[in-house]
């Protein structure tokens, strides 16, 4: 029946400039009737055939050529057909031949690379379909979507296209659906969807008796229209973009992103359109007139995971980072799973690694840090922005002012310099001849201006021993500068490779008797290395003045008693340098006085040493740059500039205060692109690759932009969101699919590969896609679209012959039943006990959280304060997202540390959380202040206080049975807290909220007992 | 309504919890909620009544638990269990570029690269003759258990990412742990402890961060994640009652739950409820046997000496007697973290102090397994997560992949062997070269795992904690 089928390839490129490749085939047979199993139909190359080949035969016969020594290809037809496979003829083909065979040198797959050997019936629809001639298909996700319409009939159930997809499978596969679920799990269900808040009493009570028509549309809508939808859609789309407020490598230190967050909530409560929220994140910065909130979105590119950590280079921080926008990005746009071709060429998939690094090039222009702080903008509304540009005004007003001609001012200065020229000469000597000795036999050249240069060979570790002559007058103090020099590394003075020495120990010797040094100063010491640490007798101390290398600087070394006037013979001046690894200096000078205590007049000017200097030399011995050293140090130092100073203080520190307070993010601002090479083996260090232009994997069709220009973020934003891609629409519904449902109709939203699952109901994914962009990429009318369906409707209930007929609910006749999600836990058990304050927005919030949970951090240590006052109550959406310690209330519910795009969280189940909703404070003050309101609101006997702690908590009535136990509880803690009113007085104290006058404390702890029970039930954390 | 299901049912089922052999009743349907387990890939599932997903075991296992010492930081090879004479002679020297040219390089970037001699004196101890330097005078009286690996190699050279490396066989995040694949692998044999516990202290050198996700289970379901067990505070996180909440009254709210729980069950056929008690049920036994479990006051005298600690304090020490007390419970993999070993300055006393912080635990807790016969099959590793330069930083050293050196003891690991050796300054590994992934394969190889075969599908993909790398090193095999 297949035999004459046709493998065609098309290409068209649209207006837009943009074009997608598809491969069609035709068949005489097409469409929904070929169904895995189904007896008697012709064979699925999608679901039957083409996960075999590729489970067992791609890694040596696929899409990944590099280190293959054989020519095969089955993932191609044409590649398939040469040698492997006739069609029509099982016998005649090879690929039947090699797999039957008994010779393990010729048995496919070979033994020893470990892939399972096919099974008989796999073999035997390898057989029947060479039988049918190997039809081949393109990847079902690559092909356009098809607008093919469902099997009309008068079906009472159904309520619009979608339901009658669904249908036809159900009748196929004979299955019923269910029941309709009743309003209140209804009115629930369509809250924890579409806001991820639980109803209240009155919306509920307003649904139960709203009769007329279309009372259902109306809360859908409201829901829609509430601001909190925005906040539930961000909970998952901040997943896949991986959000957070840290850098997630090595010491996790803060980002500021709470403004795109924002940005996220809004976007979905303004219903922007999916394809205006894709160019806006990825290129906001790009689009013309971008305005402030387009350039926040654009943040989105500076989610990836980046390292402040010492010792990181940058160069392999630039192809992390690279590789990770990739492989985010395919994850969270077109469901590809791209990682894999930072290496090699994907062994399922037709993506190569230069497709991997031409998509890397369209991220190459993104200014970033790549090791170390990530710089964000300030963001200043209207009115600020003006004050900070005014504040600017006056500060380049008045510095032009401070630095102009003022014949005022330069009288002053003239007195000035009168009054501060050195009065005392120091009288520095600096000897005719030195003799310097080396330990580790160092080489020294004496240049110009006395000072003594190192050569050669560099010693770890050395001692100098410079023997100077004493003067006629004596010595009571010597000068040590240390110099710069254009052979040192980075200009010296020191030898070592940063430009430091470490002076461990200066001594002074007169023949074989130490003399001693009473006190050592310097213009310059490095912190942890001050200057006296010369003086102190331990060689593992010494003086060392990074940051300030390549620079002149200076210290003093006063003797404790002086060399008298008249002392014949030499001093020697011993060096001592003994912290290793050429740690030495490599250029000085030394000078001496005899002046009493020179020290002390030393001091007070050493911080302005160079000022100094030029006050102490005549007019005619300076230069214009010693003039303008001077006039600027008056200046800034003089009392007659101090009204100009203040002037220019104060607007700087208003500014500063402006930018502090304001709040900050990071935004993607384009600079020259980097240049982009495929890296061989994804090895950063090889320079050898080819250099490579953006572009979009070759096999989903290409981006033409006019001549010359270089396809920029946003042509690729604008290709991701045309109307002709074939798996965003498709991978976006299929996803919000899964949100309504708890399963995708694609299973694997990640992959929609040749390794993903298959649609369950292809039709209907399809024309969902389609819809979604014909609607303009409108977001809501899509979960509208969803949610008034009658499968969405339905009863979640099952029982076992339901379970045992479909067990993963494939065909969907019931509705999902799941967890909450880690936020929505939290939320709900706010929300149900009133302390949730639902302001939306702004800054990341810290919950109560187990004290030393981020001792493990450093650089620097965290101490975490949780939030007093309303930030205490917020939703879980906005706690801060610490990347290597999530908060283990959004952890342990599966929260993911978002390092990584995650499409579907898992659902996990352990005591973990049953710990943690037992026993944290936030569950255990919910408790009681849910307690506190049905103590004041529900009543004063227990049964219609438990009637009310039902309705509220889980929107429905007690049943009987479930009073009885609630009751039991109550009346034997009342009377357990009678007996023990300190456990009850300690069991009001938990959490910051404070109970009211006149609520008995007895009564509330019996109670807040019973709340916990409730907040732990498992109906409470669950979405049915 | 609840009826008895058959052993492996029950198995399935606790497969779900990382705590197995629950003895709860339970309902077909929640036979059902794990084939509708949409988390798990059905041929990830196995195939019928294991605790892990290995069943039958791939070959006999040698040991059925792992205790890995890490040393966080970056132990110098140099100055412990690498001696190399030649680098004492050439110190101070420049190091020569026929070593260094094309090498990544960490904080030397840009510096000249000079030896530094190594800094401690090294003796041979035991029958074996191991050459180990003076800072371990304990672990140096053990030494004939240990097999000494000098030809380690990893692939990244910042502590965070060759953490990641050294736990997950990759520098990408969101990959499991060796501790959760080996859950995941073979389950736990413990009631009511976690399989994979995690334990920290600090001394000795810089703190190095240590991200969570060291011990993270990836894309493997969350119940094979590794559980801090804390030494300040809740031993493990929220297992503390409330303020107020005395022991009947939790008691009893854990009881209305679950008779909750069960109503509900009945009236919705929520398969997933049964799994929800079972982990109240678990999580009050946690209540008892985590603070049973850090309450070392059964321990006599001699062994407190033994270890050198009065416990409790979150020293090594006491780690290394928890560690014990964790095996003998029946935990899978219990993982110890010291983070002291950065000594980028001061190498010579640096390593000493740090050493002089886990030394005596580490060779306490070998000596203490040996004598309750369970070393034989505890496999204990001792690794950094990479070695140091034979450069000197100042008088430190710098991150260094190339080569270091790590033990392995006990679980069917040949004792006082050496293997492999790195060039005469300790800069390559070249001689049997041990990467990382051959730690890994040869780790599960010992507890009856071959490393090809534990997989795990994801994105399309079947994972594999060794990549596509790894051998099996079978000479260090007893």
């Amino acid at each position: 029946m297949l035999n004459n089928h046709i493998v065609k390839t098309s290409e068209w490129t649209i207006l837009a400039g943009i074009s997608f490749v598809a491969c069609l085939s035709f068949f005489f047979v097409a469409g929904p009737c070929c169904y895995a199993g189904d007896a008697g139909e012709a064979i699925d190359y999608q679901r039957q055939i083409k996960p075999l080949l590729a489970q067992h035969c791609y890694a040596c016969h696929g899409p990944d050529r590099e280190g293959q020594d054989n020519d095969l290809r089955l993932d191609r037809r044409d590649d398939a057909l040469v040698s492997a496979i006739v069609p029509g003829e099982p016998e005649d083909s090879s690929l039947l031949e090699r797999i039957h065979t008994e010779d393990p040198d010729l048995r496919m797959p070979p033994p020893e690379t470990k892939k399972p050997q096919l099974s008989a019936t796999e073999i035997a629809l390898l057989r029947e379909w060479i039988a049918q001639g190997a039809p081949f298909e393109e990847h079902w996700s690559h092909r356009p979507p098809e607008h093919v319409l469902p099997q009309s009939k008068d079906r009472p159930w159904i309520r619009g296209p979608v339901d009658d997809f669904i249908a036809d499978y159900q009748e196929r596969k004979s299955i019923a659906p269910a029941v309709a679920a009743d309003r209140r799990t209804l009115i629930r269900r369509l809250s924890l969807d579409l806001i991820g808040l639980p109803p209240t009493e009155q919306e509920v009570t307003a649904f139960l008796e709203d009769t007329a028509p279309g009372a259902y549309q109306r809360v859908v809508d409201r829901l829609l229209a509430s601001p909190h939808f925005g906040e539930r859609m961000a909970i998952y789309w901040l997943d896949l973009v991986r959000y957070a407020d840290t850098g997630g490598y090595h010491g996790d230190n803060d980002r500021n992103h709470a403004p795109y967050r924002d940005y996220v909530v809004a976007a979905f409560n303004e219903n922007i359109t999916y394809d205006q929220f894709i160019r806006e994140q990825l290129a906001g910065d790009l689009l013309p007139n971008a305005t402030q909130r387009q350039k926040i979105a654009s943040g989105f590119n500076r989610l990836n995971m980046t390292t402040r950590e010492g010792g990181a280079q940058p160069k392999e921080y630039m192809a992390i980072y690279a590789a990770d926008r990739v492989r985010n990005m395919g994850s969270i746009f077109l469901g590809l799973t791209l990682g894999c071709c930072q290496c090699h060429d994907h062994k399922f998939d037709p993506y190569t690694i230069r497709d991997f690094y031409s998509m890397a090039a369209f991220f190459a222009d993104i200014k970033e840090t790549l090791v170390g702080i990530q710089k964000p903008i300030v963001l200043l509304d209207q009115q600020q922005t003006q004050r900070v540009h005014d504040l600017g005004e006056v500060v380049s007003a008045a510095k032009t002012l401070l630095a102009g001609d003022s014949t005022v001012w330069d009288t002053a200065q003239a007195a000035w310099e009168q009054k501060e020229k050195p009065t005392v000469s120091l009288d520095w000597r600096q000897p005719e001849t030195v003799r310097i000795e080396s330990e580790a036999k160092t080489e020294f050249k004496v240049l110009e201006d006395g000072s003594l240069l190192a050569l050669g060979e560099r010693a770890a570790s050395d001692i100098y021993r410079i023997d100077v002559p004493i003067p006629g007058e004596g010595i009571s103090a010597v000068e040590l500068e240390v110099l710069p020099d254009e052979s040192l590394p980075r200009r010296g003075p020191g030898r070592s490779g940063n430009g430091n020495f470490v002076l461990s120990e200066c001594e002074i010797w007169l023949g074989d008797k130490q003399l001693s040094f009473s006190e050592a100063i310097a213009s310059h010491s490095q912190g942890g290395w001050e200057i006296e640490k010369t003086i102190d007798g331990d060689v593992n101390t010494g003086w060392a003045i990074r940051p300030k290398v390549g620079e002149r600087l200076t210290a003093y070394f006063s003797l404790a008693s002086p060399i008298n006037p008249g002392q014949q013979g030499f001093v020697q001046i011993r060096m001592r340098q003994l912290y290793g690894s050429g740690y030495l200096i490599g250029r000085l000078k030394l000078r001496t006085t005899a002046v009493e205590q020179p020290l002390e007049s030393i001091k007070p000017r050493l911080p302005y040493k160079k000022i100094y200097d030029v006050l102490a030399q005549t007019r005619m011995q300076r230069s214009k740059e010693d003039e303008r050293l001077l006039r600027d140090h008056f200046r800034r130092t003089a009392l007659e500039t101090a009204s100009v100073r203040k002037l220019i203080q104060d607007a700087e520190a208003e500014k500063k205060q402006i930018e502090n307070a304001a709040r900050k993010v990071l935004v993607t601002m384009a600079e020259k692109p980097r240049v982009v090479r495929v890296l061989s083996r994804g090895d950063w260090q090889d320079e050898s690759g080819e250099i490579v232009a953006p572009a979009v994997p070759e096999s989903l069709g290409s981006i033409s932009v006019s001549d010359g220009k270089r396809p920029d973020r946003l042509d690729l934003a604008r290709w991701l969101a045309d109307p002709q891609n074939p798996l965003t629409a498709r991978v976006f519904v299929n996803r919000i699919w899964k949100l309504m449902f708890g399963r995708g109709l694609v299973q694997s939203l990640g992959d929609f590969g040749a390794q993903g699952s298959l649609p369950t109901h292809p039709e209907l994914l399809d024309f969902l896609a389609l819809q979604f962009i014909e609607s303009g990429w409108d977001v809501k009318h899509l979960l509208r679209q969803i949610v008034t369906t009658s499968a969405y409707r339905q009863s979640s209930d099952t029982n076992g012959d339901q379970l045992a007929q479909d067990p993963d609910n494939l065909w969907l006749a019931r509705q999902g039943r799941f967890r909450l999600d880690a936020e929505l836990v939290r939320d709900n058990a706010l929300a149900l006990s009133g302390l949730l304050v639902p302001r939306i927005g702004g800054e990341s919030v810290r919950p109560y959280q187990p004290e030393g949970y981020l001792a493990h951090l450093n650089f620097p240590q965290r101490t975490y304060k949780h939030d007093e006052g309303e930030n205490q109550y917020r939703r879980g959406l906005y706690t801060f997202w610490q990347r290597t310690f999530l908060h283990p209330a959004m952890a342990l519910f599966d929260a993911p540390s978002r390092e990584e795009c995650t499409v579907s969280r898992p659902q996990s189940n352990t005591p973990l959380q049953a710990l943690l909703l037992l026993n944290d404070p936030t569950y255990v003050e919910a408790a009681r202040a849910l307690a506190i309101r049905v103590l004041t609101e529900g009543g004063d006997d227990d049964q219609s206080r438990l009637d009310y702690t039902y309705r509220r908590a889980l929107a429905r009535n007690i049943e009987p049975n479930e009073s009885d136990v609630l009751l039991a509880l109550v009346e034997k803690h009342r009377l357990h807290y009678q007996q023990h009113p300190d456990q009850a007085e300690a069991l009001s104290l938990n959490g910051l909220h404070r109970t009211p006058e006149g609520v008995d404390s007895i009564e509330l702890a019996a109670w807040t007992n019973v709340a916990r029970t409730v907040l732990n039930l498992h109906e409470t954390i669950t979405r049915n | 309504m609840a009826m008895k299901l058959p052993d492996h049912v029950l198995q399935t089922i606790c497969r779900r919890t990382f705590l197995n052999r629950g003895r709860m009743g339970l309902g077909t349907a929640a036979l059902w909620s794990l084939l509708n387990d949409s988390n798990t890939s059905a041929e990830s599932l196995p195939e019928s009544g294991s605790r892990g997903v290995v069943q039958p075991l791939h070959h006999p296992a040698r040991a059925k638990r792992v205790i890995f010492l890490c040393q966080a930081g970056g132990p110098s090879h140099l100055e412990t269990f690498d001696y190399k004479q030649k680098l004492a002679k050439m110190d101070g020297q420049p190091m020569p570029e026929s070593f260094t040219k094309g090498q990544p390089i960490a904080q030397l970037q840009n510096n000249e690269l000079r030896c530094l001699a190594p800094q401690r004196s090294f003796k041979k101890h035991g029958q074996s003759g191991h050459m180990i330097s003076d800072v371990f005078p304990h672990i140096s009286k053990v030494v004939d258990e240990l097999c000494i690996v000098r030809s380690a190699q990893t692939n990244q050279i910042n502590h965070d990412p060759a953490h990641t490396f050294m736990n997950t066989g990759t520098q990408i995040s969101g990959r499991p742990s060796m501790g959760s694949w080996l859950t995941y692998g073979l389950g736990s044999e413990s009631d009511n402890l976690p399989g994979f516990v995690v334990m920290t202290s600090v001394g000795g050198g810089q703190s190095q961060p240590i991200a969570a996700r060291q011990w993270h289970s990836g894309f493997l379901p969350s119940r094979y994640q590794g559980v801090q067990f804390r030494s300040a505070g809740d031993p493990v996180l929220y297992v503390t009652r409330p303020d107020g909440v005395s022991a009947v009254p939790q008691q009893d709210v854990l009881s209305a739950v679950t008779e909750l729980n069960q109503m509900r069950e009945a009236s919705t056929g929520d398969p997933e409820i049964q799994t929800r008690i079972a982990q109240y049920e678990l999580a009050f036994r946690m209540q008892r046997s985590v603070p049973e479990l850090m309450d070392i006051s059964d321990e006599p005298a001699h062994i407190l000496d033994l270890y050198g600690t009065s416990g409790g304090d979150g020293s090594f020490a006491s780690n290394c007697l928890l560690a014990r007390r964790l095996a003998e419970r029946g935990v899978r993999f219990i993982h110890l973290y010291h983070r002291g070993w950065d000594h980028h300055g001061g190498v010579k006393d640096g390593v000493a102090k740090t050493a002089s912080l886990v030394d005596q635990g580490t060779a306490a807790l070998l000596t203490d397994l040996k004598q309750r016969d369970m070393l034989k099959d505890t496999l204990v590793i001792w690794s950094g997560e990479f070695g140091r330069t034979p450069m000197a930083q100042g008088n430190g050293r710098d991150h260094h992949i190339k080569g270091f050196s790590l033990w392995m003891a006990g679980g069917g690991i040949r004792g006082g062997m050496s293997w492999g050796a790195t060039d005469e300054l300790g800069y390559h590994a070249v001689d049997n070269v041990f990467h990382v992934h051959d730690l890994h394969a040869t780790m599960l190889h010992l507890l009856g795992i071959d490393h090809q075969r534990l997989t795990y599908r994801f994105q399309g993909r079947d994972f594999r904690l060794t990549d596509v790398h790894g051998r099996v090193v079978e000479p260090l095999l007893a």
